[in-house]
């Protein structure tokens, strides 16, 4: 049998999305649909309704046509981390079941589906939209259901899901290590489904505290920034974007506000 | 000898006509319970709500419906505690509407829940950070109080009193009452309190998001406070639209007269506090978050800062100004008047802290999501009305709500 | 809701909370138990026949 592996250090699994390279081809989303198991409907035209555990948005610079610019910003779960980085995201302090937690050895948030009852206070809570709800029963092609993924377990209808930075690989991962008598895990060894089928490697994923990681030194890139950032939510979702108007457009800003000096006061004011 | 269904000395309509007005009521009833059938059997699909509207209409009628029944704590705190006998000539029909009300909200949370056969998770893996957990929690207790305040005049039904234990458990019960009312207070400070919560601590929606004391937003307090200066309001409209419809006079002009100023005073101080809120929160709170007031009241096809006014102005204002008037309140019409538009204000506030909440977008690049509820959203929602009426009508009938009915009206 | 489950910790968010409901539980059941067993007693008491017509 293999040795107890020692303590592990504690993990802050996170991503960096480089905007300049997302073309918006939309295969995140693809490799997230079969990677997760995430149902669709034979119309999935109302996308209010339709589950997706990423999506890509579009947005553009508001200006006409030889002006116009446009950019693509692909959407999962920020896995925040919460007012005063300490696990208090907006979903997960709000569920009255704890059907949805934070992982501290990881910084990954979980959702129980067997524990969740729907009352979707959780979606309320989550300003990005990530969450959603189970409308229907899955249903799946008939032969297509011999090509769901094993180790992610389907939903019923009535609870809710979202992105769960592909855990059950981190598992896999894992349960490797130990059997090789390992602590840490390797970059390449847990990576997420969408980060491996961007075909511009515009997704970036592995451990923000690792130096070695490569998310470490980008999230920390002079063009780094998170959606929503003045909430207060600290997502682990990092964007990079060397445009000025994709900055703005995402968080908000008074008139007269600059992003880079609310940045910098938000930085200044952490450090004291 | 037999001994009549319905209490002595008092008039009521006829079998016919009461069966008949049961049968109309028992359609629109009916309708609503084949709505709440097929929700229950094919899920949430059948509402108006998505992704971004995962709470819509029934939780604003959970909060509104648990607003206006807040008459039934704040009345049974002002005559078992604070001891104001004039409140005993009321406080039997604030208890059976609070009754109505509670009910009514815990049957819609059981709807809106998307697994209801896990409906019991909420109290078995209890999360006590999370505002809905302290809200079931409370909720049900004190819809168990309620119904504790609701059987002794149930079994003063004269069929019922005939019977020896039952004659004296309402006796008993009676005696213990203020220990009950007294735990029913307690309770509802912290449900009230903590259905202002849900939106106040959503931190990651800047226009539900309040700062607070402790771990309690601001909208915890306002929101009890609300519940507190509304509920009568509610109590003493139902009263009066019962006096219309039986022709009679119920209660005494003092319970009236007592209820309304207490009302109006704490209208007064809760639109204070709440004006000052919104102003905090307009200048502080939302600003630091990169959000400006007409923000969250512009480029939408509703919500504009007409609805602001309205909420905090005419329906808060004013009928809190005619209800501590003396001479204005000793007007029936303006009286009725202030406490339709202060049940509306307190209505357009829970709108506004759940369904403005889920509206406003939150990305620059977002558009304001817009809802509409299904006819079954509708029809459940209509549901509790029709089971209201049908519940005061039965009692009305057969038990002896108001103890001074036979004193107003000597010549029947 | 009890010591048990697992998601309970021994915390001072558990112990007021719980701790509140579980106080006005008790005071809503006691009071019930009370009030029955009293009118148990008092039905007992009462001459046989004569009951539905006592105090008020
Ligand atoms: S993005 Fe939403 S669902 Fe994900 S952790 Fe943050 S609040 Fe929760
Ligand atoms: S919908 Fe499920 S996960 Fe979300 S708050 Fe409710 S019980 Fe928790």
């Amino acid at each position: 049998m293999a040795q107890q592996p020692q303590h592990t250090k504690t993990k802050r699994y996170g991503m960096v999305i480089d905007l300049d390279k997302c073309t918006g081809c939309g295969a995140c989303m693809v490799a997230c649909y079969a990677e997760n198991n995430v149902p669709f409907r034979q119309d999935d035209s109302d996308k209010m309704r339709s589950l997706n555990w990423i999506r890509v948005m579009k947005v553009d610079n508001g200006k006409a046509f030889p002006d116009t610019e446009v950019c693509y910003i692909p959407m999962p779960c920020m896995q925040c981390d919460g007012q005063h980085m300490q696990g208090h995201s907006p979903c997960v302090s709000v569920c009255p079941a704890v059907a949805t937690d934070y992982d501290y050895p990881t910084g990954i948030v979980s959702q129980i589906y067997t524990r969740c009852f729907g009352c979707r206070y959780c979606m309320a809570a989550c300003p990005y939209h990530a969450r959603k709800f189970n409308w229907w029963d899955p249903k799946w092609p008939a032969d297509m259901e011999k090509y769901l993924n094993p180790d992610v377990s389907a939903r019923m209808r009535g609870v809710v899901e979202k992105c769960s930075f592909c855990y059950h690989r981190y598992q896999k991962a894992r349960d490797k290590a130990y059997v090789e008598g390992r602590d840490e895990l390797h970059e390449d060894e847990y990576q997420t489904a969408c980060t491996q089928a961007c075909p511009t490697n515009a997704i970036t994923f592995g451990d923000l505290y690792n130096p070695e990681h490569a998310v470490h030194s980008l999230s920390r890139s002079k063009n780094a920034f998170r959606l929503l950032e003045r909430l207060n939510t600290n997502p682990k979702v990092y964007y990079l974007s060397s445009k000025s108007w994709v900055r703005r457009v995402a968080d908000n800003y008074l008139e007269g506000e600059n992003p880079e000096q609310v940045a910098k006061a938000r930085k200044a004011a952490a450090t004291h | 000898m037999t001994t009549p269904a319905i209490p002595e000395g008092v008039k009521r309509c006829s079998t016919r006509q009461f069966t008949l007005w049961l049968a109309v009521v028992g359609a629109v009833l009916l309708w609503g319970v084949y709505a709440m059938f097929l929700i229950w059997y094919k899920g949430l699909n059948q509402t108006g709500m998505n992704d971004a509207y995962g709470f819509a209409l029934w939780i604003w009628a959970d909060l509104a419906v648990i607003a206006l029944g807040g008459g039934a704590f704040f009345s049974g705190f002002l005559t078992y505690i604070i001891g104001k006998k004039e409140l005993k000539s009321i406080i039997n029909y604030a208890v059976i509407i609070g009754f109505i009300c509670y009910s009514s909200a815990l049957l819609i949370l059981a709807l809106d829940i998307g697994q209801p056969l896990r409906g019991w998770f909420i109290f078995w893996h209890a999360n006590v950070h999370s505002m809905l957990t302290e809200v079931a929690f409370c909720l049900s207790c004190y819809f168990a109080v309620l119904t504790i305040e609701f059987i002794p005049l149930v079994l003063e039904n004269p069929k019922l009193d005939r019977i020896p234990f039952l004659h004296h458990l309402s006796h008993n019960m009676h005696e213990v009452m203020a220990v009950f009312a007294a735990t029913g207070v307690f309770l509802s400070f912290f449900h009230q309190g903590s259905l202002g919560g849900v939106a106040g601590v959503l931190y990651g929606r800047p226009f539900a998001f309040r700062e607070g004391l402790l771990i309690w937003p601001w909208t915890f307090f306002l929101f009890t406070w609300s519940a507190a200066a509304v509920g009568p309001c509610f109590t003493m409209l139902v009263t009066w639209l019962t006096e219309k419809i039986t022709q009679k006079k119920l209660v005494r002009p003092e319970a009236f007269e007592l209820l309304a100023k207490i009302s109006g005073w704490m209208l007064l101080t809760y639109m204070i506090a709440k004006i000052a809120d919104t102003w905090y929160w307009a200048a502080v709170t939302a600003p630091a978050r990169g959000f400006s007031l007409m923000e969250f009241y512009s480029n939408n096809p509703i919500y504009g800062i007409w609805i602001l006014i309205a909420e905090l102005v005419i329906c808060g204002i004013v009928p809190a100004l005619i209800l501590i008037t003396p001479k204005w309140r000793e007007n029936k019409n303006l009286l009725v008047t202030a406490a339709i538009l202060a049940v509306l204000g307190v209505c357009i506030n829970r709108w506004v802290m759940v369904l403005q909440v889920m509206a406003a977008p939150l990305l620059p690049f977002q558009d304001w999501y817009m809802y509409m509820p299904t006819w079954q959203e509708v029809a459940t929602t209509i549901l509790p009305v029709a089971y209201g009426a049908i519940l005061i009508s039965l009692a009305y009938r057969y038990l002896p709500v108001f103890p001074h009915e036979k004193e107003l009206n000597p010549g029947q | 809701m009890f010591p048990f489950s697992f998601e309970w910790v021994w915390d001072i968010s558990h112990l007021v909370f719980m701790g509140g409901l579980w106080y006005a539980l008790s005071i809503i059941g006691a009071g019930m138990t009370y009030c029955v067993i009293k009118s148990l007693i008092d039905t007992a008491a009462d001459e046989p026949g004569e009951g539905g017509h006592g105090h008020h």
